[in-house]
């Protein structure tokens, strides 16, 4: 990312407006830890900012080898900013290994950190270096700051009382501090934070804030090669009011609660542990004090049965997982479907099939989540978009299922859950409410009774007096809600439950254009967590004066029901997706346009660069 | 829908829905509906408040004869369900139904943990040793050697013991029971209800058409009293026609063996009491089989912990409620570090 480079005078700080940082290191050296800190000094300058962080599957892969490498990368910016950057201008290389993997990804004439504790020849043959890439010429294209970070920790940590293997773990935050000089970021809530975080082991809260202060005072005092500068990145001009650095796994959790209480449903989360999609299991565990009930079910169809038992008892059933735990929940979401219960599926996608990449992200279970059942079971599908947008689909998830009685899926992705960006909070009251009126009339009640305009049916709670009935996977009369094997029945059935669901178009936004004309050459059409990529594409293409585009959806299924005509007044649509073709097949099955895919499928989010080249390649036919 | 008054004491067909009850002729789903709908009268249940909860398989057509809540689940997952509908409302009483394939084959995990968590359900297992709905195959407590269309040959595999299978899971009250038994089964039942945490109970019904007379040979009238003894907390393990014949331990050994009283010096006093809190005691007597001892029928293990599952779920609830007041959402959302941007 180009960086605009000019003095200002007192600090003898040079201005830029913005800086993509990736920390590089061992999965051991507390590069995630690192990151997150960092995010948060920025976060608190009033900078915008997105983070992606980038770790292997393994807890602790052998140390020092290329697989066990763990990143942290973070983009931040005086302006609006939606991904988090391309290539990085600042790598920090903790060992060979990082050096190895993440040297390619540094812009020309980037600055390079190293750590040359680390650089041993074990550490080196480890990486697959056959020579010393700092003696060999290999760093000569970019800004090379070359430190034993790890002697300089040892030594900085001294009389601290910890131990030197404990002693040697601080080097993260020595490295942290010298970032925090670089960039002027204050390092006190990272001491908090760590006098917090270790409360009870006092000698190792002062080992990490020594080395903290020995790597911001080492930038103070070091002579530093000229070319190495320290910047100032002014705050941001963006809306007012009050923020907060948030993941999608956090604004999530917060929105299931927020949906449940504005339907004034007790939120019943059921779950099983699976990457990525774990976290938010922990979150909502530690709401209890909100009456949320938490469930770590034994296995994900014990997750997703007992979200329905929660439903079918009148909480709001969640559960939550990630591709290959949704395909074991399939069958009870089938049922969940003909039983016309309320439940959410919160599917934090990575990358598959099967085991596949289970750290990266990707947009793959697109199919599974419109397509992914036996029968004829449509169900409403909602996808986020950035890591704040979460709590706004969450609401809108939990607020279909209810309305409608039916399963929704809630796509996500590992990169939305894990990246942070800062969030302007929402005041809960501005969302409106949407509560549930349970079936209490005796006189005529049949379950199946429906709603004349949703044709939801009604939803009469054990419990209830006088309401006592039995539902279940058998098909039901339509008239009396008992069992039906009758032909026309099963057939009237069938086209009810779809058109349930269908109906939810007339109850979801229009499409609109989110950057760009409503008509013109090209429409780029995205969904899912590619928005602030293929947003910033379109934005710098349409600044070169090209007419192209952008459209983001949101709604999955039912599709808003302009989207066909609003994408028949492009000559070309674009589909970039992190998947091989999956909502191209559906707006070419469903418009017969002439949709085109751009698929990824490296585990990674796209590059903006990369979209821009392409949007132009379209565009110059 | 039946409209209750509740000051009318309700009898047991008022348990009954207006649904006809589509199992075979002859089936032993007949008897145990029956017993059930006895036991709810004799209990006075809230049709209301009463949920049953079951699988696939004839067994788990159940529900659907009850004019209680119902919900006719899939295969295997009634126990997974029926911790939801506990866990959201602790209020209801909720029983599982489900047949051997059904619990302890397709959804033998869920049985294992609903057990181990011991909420509070009663789950009741209808054991046929046979795969019935899909007409008659080989089930996981069929015994070696059953002829069946997928086994023509004879199984191979070895049954489980779904009591013993309960209690090896840390089940707190097992019991067992046979269909036609219409006199132990509300007294079983009743006490499955009054113990809190997960009480299973074993009911041994007669598949009529796929596997008829799998339990004749401690079931039938002539039979019955030398082919079950009967387990009474406190009592002696006496049974028989005669009620001359007993259980004791081997001397030396554990491992329970069967006398005759006043035979070789066989005093009533020499008989094993029933301890329903002792759980190797209970393993034993579950793994009892005919034709060398007699099955054991009643219940068999009853030791209930301090709180069930949700108890203590609701108990961190409220603590968690008392630590922390909940307060606005807006102010959770504010929690932490956050920045203002001024206009």
């Amino acid at each position: 990312m180009a960086t605009k480079l000019k003095p200002t005078g007192d600090t003898g700080r040079k201005e830029i407006d913005s800086v993509v940082i990736r920390f590089a290191g061992d999965s051991g050296d507390g590069m995630q830890l690192t990151g997150t800190q960092f995010t948060q000094s920025t976060a608190l300058m009033g900078n915008d900012l997105a983070t992606f962080p980038d770790f292997p599957a393994e807890i602790r892969a052998p140390a020092g080898t290329t697989y066990g490498v763990s990143a942290f990368q973070i983009n931040f910016a005086s302006f609006d900013i939606m991904t988090p950057g391309d290539q990085p201008d600042v790598l920090v290389a903790m060992n060979p290994a990082a050096l190895k993997v993440h040297l390619r990804d540094l812009t020309l004439g980037g600055t390079v950190i190293v750590n040359t504790g680390a650089f041993s020849d074990r550490n080196l043959q480890k990486a697959g270096y056959a020579a010393n890439p700092l003696e060999d010429g290999t760093l000569e294209p970019y800004r090379a700051l070359l430190i034993d970070i790890s002697k300089l920790t040892l030594a900085a940590v001294e009389g601290t009382g910890v131990n030197q293997k404990e002693a040697l773990r601080a080097k993260n935050l020595w490295t942290l501090g010298l970032l925090c000089w670089m960039y002027d970021r204050d390092r006190q809530p990272t001491i908090e934070w760590l006098k917090t975080r270790f409360a009870k082991q006092p000698d190792i809260a002062d080992a990490n804030i020594a080395a903290l202060n020995a790597g911001h005072a080492y930038g103070e005092t070091a002579e530093l090669p000229s070319e190495i500068s320290t910047y100032i990145v002014p705050k941001a001009d963006v809306a007012p009011g009050t923020y907060r650095a948030v993941t999608g796994t956090e604004s999530a959790a917060w929105g299931l609660l927020v949906g449940a209480k504005k339907a004034g449903l007790k939120l019943f989360f059921g779950s099983y542990p699976i990457t990525p999609a774990s976290p938010l299991l922990h979150i909502l565990s530690n709401l209890r004090q909100y009456g949320v009930v938490t469930f770590q079910a034994e296995d994900e169809i014990s997750a997703v049965c007992s979200a329905l038992g929660a439903s079918y008892a009148g909480a709001i059933g969640i559960t939550s997982s990630s591709g290959p735990g949704i395909a074991l929940k399939t069958e009870a979401i089938g049922l969940a479907f003909i039983a016309e219960l309320p439940l959410v599926i919160v599917n934090s996608q990575r990358g598959g099939p099967s085991t596949g990449l289970p750290t990266k992200t990707e947009q793959s279970d697109l199919y599974q989540a419109v397509f992914g059942r036996n029968a004829d079971s449509p169900l409403p599908v909602v996808a986020s978009c950035t890591p704040g947008d979460c709590f706004d689909t969450a609401i809108e998830a939990v607020r279909l299922a209810v309305k409608y009685m039916t399963p929704v899926m809630f796509l996500t992705d590992g990169y939305l859950a894990n990246a942070a960006e800062p969030w302007l909070i929402p005041n809960v009251d501005d969302y409106a409410e949407f509560p549930v009126e349970f079936a209490t009339k005796v006189e005529g009640f049949h379950p199946y009774l429906r709603d004349e305009k949703t044709l939801a049916r009604s939803w009469a709670v054990p419990g209830t007096p006088g309401l006592e009935h039995r539902i279940g996977g058998i098909e039901k009369s339509y008239d009396t809600g008992n069992i039906s094997y009758e032909p026309d029945n099963h057939h009237k059935m069938t086209k009810v439950r779809a058109q349930k669901v269908l109906n939810i178009a007339d109850d979801i936004p229009l499409q609109t254009v989110s950057e760009g004309k409503e008509t013109g050459k090209l429409a780029v059409v995205g969904w899912g967590s590619t928005f602030g990529a293929i947003e910033q594409a379109v934005r710098r293409c349409r600044t070169a004066g090209l007419e192209v585009s952008h459209i983001h959806i949101r709604h999955i299924w039912p599709l808003p029901r302009n989207l066909g005509d609003l994408l028949a007044g492009f000559d070309k649509v674009l589909v970039p997706e992190m998947n091989n073709g999956q909502l191209v097949t559906l707006l070419r099955a469903q418009y017969l346009v002439p949709a085109e895919g751009l698929n990824q499928i490296s585990g990674l989010p796209f590059k903006v660069s990369d979209l821009e080249r392409e949007i132009r390649a379209r565009l110059e036919d | 829908m039946n409209v209750q008054s509740p000051p009318e004491k309700l009898k047991p067909a008022d348990y009954a829905s207006d649904q006809e009850v589509r199992w075979c002729p002859g089936c032993g789903d007949y008897a145990i509906v029956k017993g059930v709908q006895r036991t709810m009268a004799e209990m006075q249940a809230d049709p209301a408040k009463t949920v049953f909860i079951s699988g696939i398989g004839c067994a788990a057509r159940f529900p659907y004869y009850m004019a209680t809540y119902g919900f006719h689940t899939i295969h295997g997952r009634a126990p997974a369900i029926a911790t939801g509908v506990k866990l959201t409302n602790p209020e209801l009483d909720v029983w599982v139904i489900g047949g051997d394939g059904d619990m302890l084959s397709i959804g033998g995990n869920h049985t294992m943990h609903v057990v181990r968590r011991n909420i509070d359900l009663q789950v009741l297992l209808f054991n046929n040793e046979i795969y019935g709905l899909t007409k008659g195959q080989a089930s996981p407590t069929s015994k070696v050697g059953t002829r069946s269309p997928s086994t023509p040959m004879g199984s191979v595999d070895a049954p489980v013991s779904a009591c013993n299978f309960v209690l090896g899971c840390n089940g707190r009250f097992v019991a067992r029971v046979v269909d036609t038994d219409q006199k132990l089964m509300p007294d079983v039942l009743i006490r499955a209800k009054a113990h809190k945490g997960t009480s299973f109970v074993e009911i041994l019904q007669n598949c009529i058409v796929y596997n008829d007379g799998v339990y004749s040979g401690f079931t039938e009238k002539n039979n019955s009293a030398d082919g079950q003894v009967k387990c009474e907390h406190g009592k002696p393990l006496i049974f028989g026609k005669d009620g001359n014949k007993g259980l004791r331990m081997k001397p030396g050994k554990m491992e329970i063996e069967v006398v005759t009283i006043g035979e070789d010096g066989v005093t009533e006093g020499d008989i094993l009491v029933h301890d329903e809190t002792n759980r190797p005691l209970a393993q034993l007597l579950s793994a009892m089989q005919p034709p060398h001892f007699p099955v054991a029928m009643g219940v068999i293990f009853c030791d209930p912990a301090a709180t069930s599952y949700e108890e203590a779920v609701y108990e961190q609830i409220a603590k968690a409620a008392e630590a922390s007041p909940p307060g606005e959402l807006n102010a959770l959302l504010r929690r932490g570090r956050t920045w203002t941007v001024d206009a």
